[in-house]
């Protein structure tokens, strides 16, 4: 078990190594950051002005020394744009994109996890089919697209939530449903077949064959096989979540990490844009090493991996 | 004997239908995408803007020239519904090449050799998994300026890790089997057993990878066109389209409803297509 632990760990950080690096790399992709920072009306002076300030005559490898090592402690430098530090500014904004992102998790948890039960013991029949088609339609649906339906349907239409804008809980209701859509196929998918495969298992049987209620056999025996992959793929799909949610922040202007990265990219301001990349990706690496040591605590098998 | 075997091949049943849906789907738009200039009744870029926001030929006030109305430059809804496949297609097959070139090279690399081999291979993979796509697939469009041909590059650099990961399961199911050892023993090259005997025996897979691949990347580029950050306008893709008439929405919604619909049809068929032909693949092994 220690062993697995150490090499798993091992692993994370070379990831979150690579990750720094690609970061890095991603906000020089234009070549000459000065230039697109001092903007296009800039003379060459100003160009020469930028470029001393940040810091971007030095050598390149210098530049990445730098910036790594200060990332390491949580120092991401300032912004260009807002005059403030990186690491406030996302901080301000971590706990609305993780609050939409548990609100989301939580919403497609409640609808795939009774529907995959539903279509597992049901396996075959029109409800199957149905939830199956369920599943397929929530997998077509341009998240986008489903946000602005929504705006019109609830916000405008009906007039039961807010259509834009960060505050209160009904801001979270819309973006929390639009972002759910997106883990509920999976999610459905998984618990059907994780249950379907659970229901044949001996163990059942031996339950049957006690006398057991159906519903005691189906929620304490089968249930409890079939849910330790959905955990997993739902700590999975909390960090997907979280990266995805940039759209979804953008379009109901929900002040989070993902509505600031657009922010930053539409202005330039690269700092904010790697950094964000940078936390997104440590979360998830986060999240998925999680899921792996929970994965390995109540399935030893998979410790030999 | 009839009774048991009655729920499969009505489920099978089922599922080909999905499969004929989906092909319909696909080779419809496949079609618009190849003949868009005969099949759109007006120029997709020509404006007339004492003729906006027709509605369209369900509603009232409507001109029979333009069936799916106009929009808020007086341009025919239809025929840019119709030149919009071309983008969405184009995006989805060429990313699709490109990130399955990728992909399904390291995949295969990783599940043939194995040992070290296979532990960087997973490594990339794992990098890949730790990226959030759409942000950085932003990133790189607000840096370099969008453009068609720099979408399918990105969505093709990020949108591989499927293949990968099939690859190379699959290329370690095939590797020890006999006709592999066969193979070896008459004396082929490396090369030679990785294209000629590993590759076309996992290629059902990847199929369905692909079309898995193929809605994913036709949905991103939307969202990035959405958020004007994929193919400019005045290209009619359908993101830009959506994202054109969203100020308008409140007041008539079909506007974002036609391309809206267009999108989803689209990448519902192509998710039914590749579920139709896993089964269908799936049958055929086993029979």
């Amino acid at each position: 078990m220690l062993r697995f632990l150490v090499r798993r760990l091992i692993v994370a950080l070379l990831v979150t190594a690579t990750v720094l690096t690609l970061a890095f790399a991603l906000t020089r992709l234009s070549g000459d950051l000065a230039i697109s920072i001092a903007g296009p009306n800039a003379t060459d002076r100003d160009v020469e002005l930028v470029r001393k300030a940040y810091g971007l005559d030095r050598p390149l490898i210098i530049q990445y020394l730098s910036w790594t090592g200060r990332a390491l402690i949580g120092d991401f430098g300032e912004s260009y744009f807002f005059k403030q530090r990186v690491a406030t500014l996302i901080g301000d904004r971590m706990p609305i994109t993780l609050t939409l992102g548990l609100v989301g998790l939580v919403i497609a948890l409640v609808i795939s996890l009774p529907l995959g039960i539903l279509a597992a013991v049901r396996e075959g029949t029109l409800i199957d089919r149905i939830v199956q088609i369920v599943a397929l339609v929530g997998q077509a649906m341009p998240s986008f697209w489903l946000c602005l339906l929504l705006m019109i349907g609830f916000g405008l239409q009906l007039g039961w939530l807010p259509i834009s804008g960060t505050g209160s809980w009904e801001h979270y209701v819309m973006p929390g449903i639009v972002l759910a859509f997106s883990a509920i196929p999976a999610l459905t998918r998984l618990t059907r077949s994780g249950m379907i495969q659970a229901l044949g298992a001996d163990y059942i049987r031996t339950a049957r064959a006690k006398g057991l209620s159906r519903l005691s056999i189906l929620l304490k025996h089968a249930l409890r096989n079939a849910a330790i992959p959905v955990v997993a793929i739902a700590a999975v799909q909390l960090g997907f979540m979280l990266g995805g949610s940039i759209v979804i922040e953008t379009i109901f202007a929900l002040h989070g990490v993902g509505y600031l990265a657009w922010e930053s990219i539409a202005k330039n301001d690269f700092p904010v844009v790697q950094a964000v990349v940078l936390v997104l990706a440590v979360i998830y690496i986060g999240l998925t090493l999680a899921a792996d040591l929970v994965n390995a605590v109540l399935d030893p098998r998979l410790r030999g991996a | 004997m009839t009774e048991l075997a009655q729920p499969a091949s009505r489920r099978r049943n089922w599922r080909s239908a999905g499969l004929w849906i989906g092909g319909t789907i696909v080779g419809l738009v496949l079609f618009c995408a190849l003949f868009a200039p005969l099949l759109a009744p007006h120029d997709p870029f020509a404006q007339d803007l004492t003729r906006r926001f027709l509605p369209p030929y369900w509603m009232e006030g409507t001109d029979p020239a333009h069936k799916l109305g106009t929009d808020g430059l007086g341009r025919d809804y239809l025929s840019r519904l119709i030149y919009g496949t071309r983008i969405s297609m184009l995006i989805g097959i060429m990313t699709v090449i490109t990130s399955g070139l990728i992909g399904i090279s390291l995949g295969v690399v990783g599940g043939f050799f194995g040992g070290r081999v296979d532990d960087v291979v997973l490594f990339i993979i794992t990098c890949r998994l730790s990226i959030p796509v759409v942000l950085v697939a932003l990133a790189v469009v607000g840096l370099l300026g969008s453009s068609l041909t720099l979408v399918v590059l990105t969505l093709g650099l990020l949108l591989w890790e499927r293949f990968a990961v099939v690859a190379r399961s699959t290329t370690m199911q095939v590797r020890h089997l006999d006709f592999v050892s066969a193979a070896w023993c008459a004396g082929a090259s490396r090369p030679w057993i990785l294209l000629r005997e590993v590759l076309p025996n996992i290629t059902s897979h990847l199929v369905v990878v692909a079309t898995l691949e193929m809605a994913l990347a036709i949905l991103l580029e939307a969202a990035l066109s959405f958020l004007g950050l994929g193919v400019p306008p005045p290209a009619p893709s359908w993101g830009v389209m959506i994202t054109e008439a969203k100020e308008y929405m409140f007041f008539s919604p079909w506007v974002i409803m036609i391309p809206g619909v267009a999108l989803f049809v689209l990448v519902l068929g192509i998710n039914l297509l590749g579920d139709g032909l896993r089964d269908f693949l799936r049958t055929g092994e086993t029979s």
